[in-house]
């Protein structure tokens, strides 16, 4: 694809697909929930889970792990040279010293944006995320549109984002194939010297963890 | 297996929608998908048995379905086969029989640990000494192997450089099929865009992905 060819054009020309509507009637979505209740109620009479431990897990990812914890790891990377060169040399122990651990974020791996190189990590085949530091994936990030073109025409994926790059700067695409898990440390932004490690934790999107977008100077 | 699930490279999907504000979770269900998944999926199989669970959905349903919906079709896939639920006590919603309750259920006060500890899938045990260093040229195998495994088709006979070596890592191709974990070197590897894509791509951009030593052959 050709720089002309590449911003969405893709995107805009796929044909109709049937496929790309979710099945979401109010009588599926009823189905859904009764085999989702269904389940629960046979694993629980078989003694695998209990109701409480159910809620509990649940808890944790909408309340205690989230992108914010990324956040920290970024604006410390910021403000500390010696912690980012932890960082990028061994990302889990480095990650670690912030209190991030666990599922999903086993064996980190943090990979550097500068003016000329740009990081996006997907997972092509099913949705591998770096659970401790970014959280539970948005919906994107496992649907179709998103693993399929990243790894094709990342600068169309990115255009989708509403973030252009020049030509000149080389993307790097991480795929998660394997339980190593990426996440980018963004450019620190330019006027954002005076800024405490607190404020700049502020500006740290998941997007730009992900690579998708870039940290901005101010809160959007 | 070359399934709807290894999508890397295709354009037929539209633009990619963010959707503003997201909620970790759309719905009730999913809340309780999701965690019964994290702690019940464990006591059937392994993670890599899991995701070819999902791999072997019906593709057009793989394709309609969200995500959640995958966990649940994988989820009632594996208690059928593993012995623990009946197709009658699916469709009925009644236990003819309890668990042999071996563990019981996790209390929820041991969920942080849990969370926090993680499984780690390096290994000291099985193939220690891998066989490529960083540099070194290597080609992905044209494999197409009918059961799980991770060497997605769109670099499959293509050349790249090995970029870091990981150590030694389960092997999800046999440990999804209960062939047990056989570690094995795992690389960082460097593919060019216009090798995987042609010479129309921007041949600044490049590919990193993580391959088993048993994907891969020298160049």
């Amino acid at each position: 694809m050709g720089n002309e060819h590449s911003h969405g054009s893709s995107a805009h020309s796929a044909p109709p697909n049937p496929y790309l509507e979710k099945h979401t009637t109010p009588e599926q979505t009823e189905a859904l929930e009764k085999r989702v209740r269904t389940l629960e109620s046979l694993l629980i009479k078989k003694g695998l889970v209990s109701a409480e431990t159910l809620d509990k897990m649940v808890e944790t990812y909408e309340n205690d792990i989230g992108p914010l914890n990324g956040a920290k790891v970024v604006a410390r990377a910021w403000v500390d040279p010696a912690y980012k060169e932890r960082l990028l040399k061994d990302a889990t122990p480095a990650i670690a010293e912030l209190g991030f651990s666990g599922l999903q974020g086993e064996h980190m791996v943090v990979v550097e944006n500068t003016p000329s190189v740009h990081n996006l990590v997907v997972c092509t085949l099913c949705s591998c995320y770096p659970w401790p530091v970014l959280g539970l994936p948005p919906a994107w990030f496992k649907e179709a549109a998103y693993r399929s073109r990243s790894v094709v025409d990342p600068r169309g994926v990115l255009h989708d984002f509403g973030l252009t790059l020049d030509e000149s700067v080389a993307i790097k695409v991480w795929d998660s194939s394997a339980e190593i898990r990426y996440m980018v440390l963004p450019e620190r932004p330019a006027g954002t010297e005076g800024m405490s490690e607190e404020e700049l934790v502020a500006l740290v999107t998941r997007d730009a963890m992900l690579g998708v977008t870039k940290a901005e100077s101010r809160v959007a | 297996m070359n399934g709807i699930h290894d999508m890397g490279g295709m354009t037929c999907f539209g633009p990619v929608k963010p959707e503003e504000n997201e909620p970790v979770f759309h719905a009730e269900w999913e809340k309780r998908m999701f965690a019964m998944t994290m702690l019940g999926m464990g006591q059937l199989d392994t993670l890599d048995g899991f995701r070819h669970a999902v791999e072997r959905m019906d593709p057009a349903h793989y394709l309609s379905s969200t995500y959640y919906e995958h966990w649940l079709a994988a989820l009632e896939t594996l208690a059928l086969e593993k012995g623990l639920l009946t197709p009658e006590e699916l469709a009925t919603g009644t236990a003819t029989e309890t668990g042999k309750e071996a563990e019981g259920p996790l209390p929820p006060e041991a969920v942080s640990a849990v969370v926090h500890a993680g499984a780690p899938t390096n290994r000291e045990t099985g193939r220690l000494t891998p066989r490529f260093k960083a540099g070194n040229r290597v080609q992905a195998r044209n494999l197409n192997p009918t059961g799980h495994t991770r060497l997605p088709r769109y670099v499959r006979g293509k050349n790249g450089v090995i970029a870091q070596v990981h150590g030694t890592f389960v092997y999800p191709d046999t440990n999804a099929h209960g062939k047990g974990e056989q570690p094995q070197p795992l690389y960082s590897v460097c593919f060019d865009a216009h090798e995987l894509w042609g010479p129309d791509v921007s041949g600044a951009d490049s590919l990193y992905i993580d391959l088993w030593e048993d994907y891969l052959d020298p160049a």
